[in-house]
């Protein structure tokens, strides 16, 4: 009985474990819940102002019931995760060729040190212009915020890989493409990670404002809509719903990290975001 | 001097290329409002105090919000790292709402405090903390025991030693994340400004846009742009000034 019940408990904390959180981690988080459903239920502040959670979980029960949950889920993830491989493989081969070839370098190096630290999001009333409100101007605009910590950090990842690696495989014999595979790509692949790590989440925080400005389907247009009618459990179930799909993005990216760098004794270390 | 033109050159060719391209007719002037133009919408904003008072709402609001989240979000990671209950509470919110994006924090605050200056700096306030949060704790528990220690033994009271020792050993990290923190108000303040406001840089791009004065958002888009490029700059000089005590 009691050895069930401590293989029970065990059993537990290895779930709560797997979620990313320790036991005292739930706690504190509970309680955090606790004293939420607390204070909205005192009257101490207006249900309008802070609705209790268990009205927030009932309406994000009724979207998903719905079918309205996985709708404006599944076309913000569409958006920000298309965007974000753009990003990916567009970022990896600019910076590649940043790298390895002085005319790109010439072209390109201005323009990502200036564009880098600029606030991109400013242009997104002119990528409507552009492209209407569709999609692709959402997708665009990830594409244009995400791509530059990819290409910076392919950049200096490349640059950083030991000359004698590169001198070694010519000379055994490597042409471009298979250096390019076998020794530069892996060789930069920890701080590739690391800036695919960083251009993740702004992926979703620019998808999310591109779906509040334009709104429509999406969880940032659902949301917006939810504040202009004053509804705040709608509001209130955005955010959690975003909170919750952001932190398993996030957590799903740095699984990924850790299995594509076992073999690097970077592996151990903690991810930066 | 010449090498600088080289290396800026792109820069210049773009400029040219985007003069040109709308003129020629290679794209429309209503999508691509050719450059002089767009200069001389600028100079007209300017003249007008559109922009001056815009700009002015803009960076207050940024200013101030990034202030509280630097002060309060750098406190709470130094905290974090130097008193273990604080730690046991906190750090898993912090890692819960980390991956947040901040962005589905604008809605709440719209509800909470209206469209005005309050909503905006309450935004940036909590969008941009705990970048700073992170780099405060990450910094603080870096800092050598040793130093600690031998503070503590030479009669350094605990508050003595938080101070002179651990502070100053979570600088580089906190001001790192201060950094970030200093890109995410931007982004925060524009976007939050282009949905719900009645002024600043964003409420002034939209209200041009929907107007179809296209040569005087391209100006906005632009200044916003410079003014983020600018404010990184002279923060990394900041930076380097503030740590030169480091080796």
């Amino acid at each position: 009985m009691s050895r069930g019940a401590s293989n029970g408990a065990s059993a537990v904390r290895a779930l709560l474990g797997a979620l990313g959180l320790g036991m005292a981690g739930w706690i504190s988080i509970l309680v955090l819940v606790a004293a939420w459903e607390g204070v909205a239920r005192s009257g101490l502040v207006t249900p309008f102002m802070l609705p209790a959670p268990s009205v927030v979980l009932d309406r994000v029960w009724t979207d998903a019931a719905s079918g309205d949950l996985l709708n404006n889920l599944g076309l913000t993830l569409y958006r920000a995760l298309t965007g974000f491989a753009i990003a990916a493989a567009g970022g990896i081969a600019l910076g590649v060729l940043i790298a390895r070839n002085r005319a790109v370098r010439w072209f390109f190096d201005p323009l990502i040190s200036i564009g880098f630290p600029m606030p991109k999001i400013a242009f997104l009333p002119i990528v409507v212009l552009w492209f209407g409100f569709h999609d692709v101007s959402k997708i665009t605009m990830v594409v244009f915020d995400a791509i530059f910590p990819v290409v910076t950090a392919t950049i200096a990842g490349t640059q950083a890989i030991e000359r004698e690696l590169l001198w070694s495989a010519r000379n055994l014999g490597a042409n471009e493409r298979q250096l390019l595979r076998e020794i530069v790509l892996p060789a930069a692949l920890p701080q590739i990670l690391t800036g695919l790590q960083v251009a993740l989440p702004i992926a979703l925080i620019v998808c999310i404002v591109a779906e509040m400005t334009m709104g429509g389907v999406g969880l940032g247009g659902a949301m917006i809509t939810a504040a202009r009618f004053a509804d705040s459990p709608g509001v209130f179930a955005g955010i959690t719903e975003i909170a919750v799909a952001g932190y398993c993005i996030v957590k799903g990216m740095e699984r990924l990290r850790r299995r594509l760098l076992v073999w690097h004794q970077e592996a151990l270390a903690p991810p930066t975001v | 001097m010449k090498a600088a033109f080289i290396r800026y050159l792109p820069l210049v060719l773009l400029g040219l290329l985007w003069e040109i391209a709308p003129r020629v007719g290679l794209v429309s002037t209503l999508a691509l409002p050719p450059l002089s133009d767009v200069l001389k919408a600028w100079l007209r904003l300017l003249e007008g105090g559109d922009l001056w008072s815009n700009a002015a709402a803009s960076l207050y609001r940024a200013g101030a919000g990034l202030l509280l989240s630097i002060v309060i979000g750098g406190a709470l990671g130094i905290v974090m790292a130097w008193w273990r209950p604080v730690h046991v509470v906190m750090s898993p919110l912090v890692e819960l709402l980390y991956p947040m994006p901040k962005s589905a924090l604008i809605p709440v605050t719209a509800l909470w405090l209206g469209f005005g200056d309050g909503s905006k700096i309450l935004l940036i306030f909590l969008g941009c903390m705990l970048p700073v949060t992170l780099g405060a704790y990450n910094g603080a528990r870096g800092s050598d025991q040793a130093l600690v220690w031998s503070a503590r033994s030479m009669g350094a009271s605990r508050l003595r030693t938080l101070w002179d020792v651990v502070v100053p050993s979570a600088l580089p990290e906190l001001l790192n994340g201060a950094r970030t923190a200093l890109a995410l108000s931007f982004v925060l303040l524009v976007s939050s400004e282009l949905i719900v406001s009645r002024k600043g840089f964003g409420y002034l791009i939209g209200f041009l846009g929907e107007g179809g004065v296209y040569d005087a958002m391209f100006a906005v888009v632009l200044t916003v742009a410079f003014l983020g490029f600018v404010a990184d700059r002279i923060y990394q000089r900041l930076m380097k000034r503030v740590l030169q005590w480091q080796e």
